[in-house]
């Protein structure tokens, strides 16, 4: 039987700041990009917000420009860094993935989601595709 | 040879290769190029009616296929075609 590898993301304290302030204080979801090292651990060690640009009911879709995508992965190999994922944030909702996030994810990233509960962080958790495309969660160390 | 930039959720296709070097005189054929040497892009790349899915955006060079002539835009030897995967999702 083949043994399960656990799925490890790593945020370093400085990193959560960025997050946590990047996705307090309004009822939008904000949304950006996670680069770092992925030796079987994920280490994330830049978050680059980027602007949701959704173009209605952004307290609840978020969408990314393409050129903004194409920019973060620029950056990330100019930095010798990987680009890990996508956070986004779910206003007034749990960090779970919804069917919009399943509908829309793609391979390998992990979803960091951060739960906003009145405008202030609550939660964060992290989530991965598996090869049936469902999510898996993974361990968040902090 | 136009260069095609994976993206990286794309990657372990490619054996993690970020740019592939592709023959081909629009964008349609060099992603029938490409996907004929990684055979596993091609689900991600290539829809049933033989098209770039909605999820998938399209460079060349810095302009999005929609706003040119979609996959049958030109491609020459020193473009660069980009694969762009649509990044979106929400709370509900």
């Amino acid at each position: 039987m083949k043994a399960t590898v656990p799925k490890i993301v790593s945020i370093a304290a400085s990193e959560l700041d960025e997050l946590v302030s990047n996705v307090e204080g309004t009822n939008e979801e904000r949304c950006g990009f996670l680069l770092g090292h992925d030796n079987g651990v994920r280490v994330v060690t830049h978050v680059v917000p980027t602007t949701n640009i959704a173009s209605s009911n952004r307290h609840m879709r978020f969408e990314v420009d393409a050129l903004e995508y194409l920019r973060a992965e620029k950056f990330a190999a100019s930095m010798q860094l990987t680009l890990l994922g996508i956070y986004h944030s779910h206003p007034g909702s749990p960090a779970i993935p919804s069917e919009t996030d399943l509908r829309n994810a793609q391979p390998y990233f992990s979803y960091v989601i951060l739960s906003v509960i009145s405008e202030r962080f609550k939660e964060i958790r992290s989530w991965r595709l598996n090869q049936a495309h469902q999510f898996e969660e993974e361990t968040v160390i902090l | 040879m136009a260069t095609v930039f994976i993206p990286t959720p794309l990657r372990k296709f490619t054996n993690q290769t970020s740019k592939v070097e592709v023959s081909g005189n629009t964008v349609m054929e060099v992603i029938q190029t490409l996907t004929s040497t990684y055979p596993p892009l091609q689900r991600h790349l290539i829809n049933a009616d033989g098209k770039v899915p909605s999820f998938i955006n399209i460079f060349v060079d810095d302009d999005d296929i929609r706003n040119l002539q979609q996959e049958q835009t030109a491609v020459k030897s020193n473009t660069i075609v980009s694969i762009v995967p649509a990044i979106a999702g929400g709370s509900k």
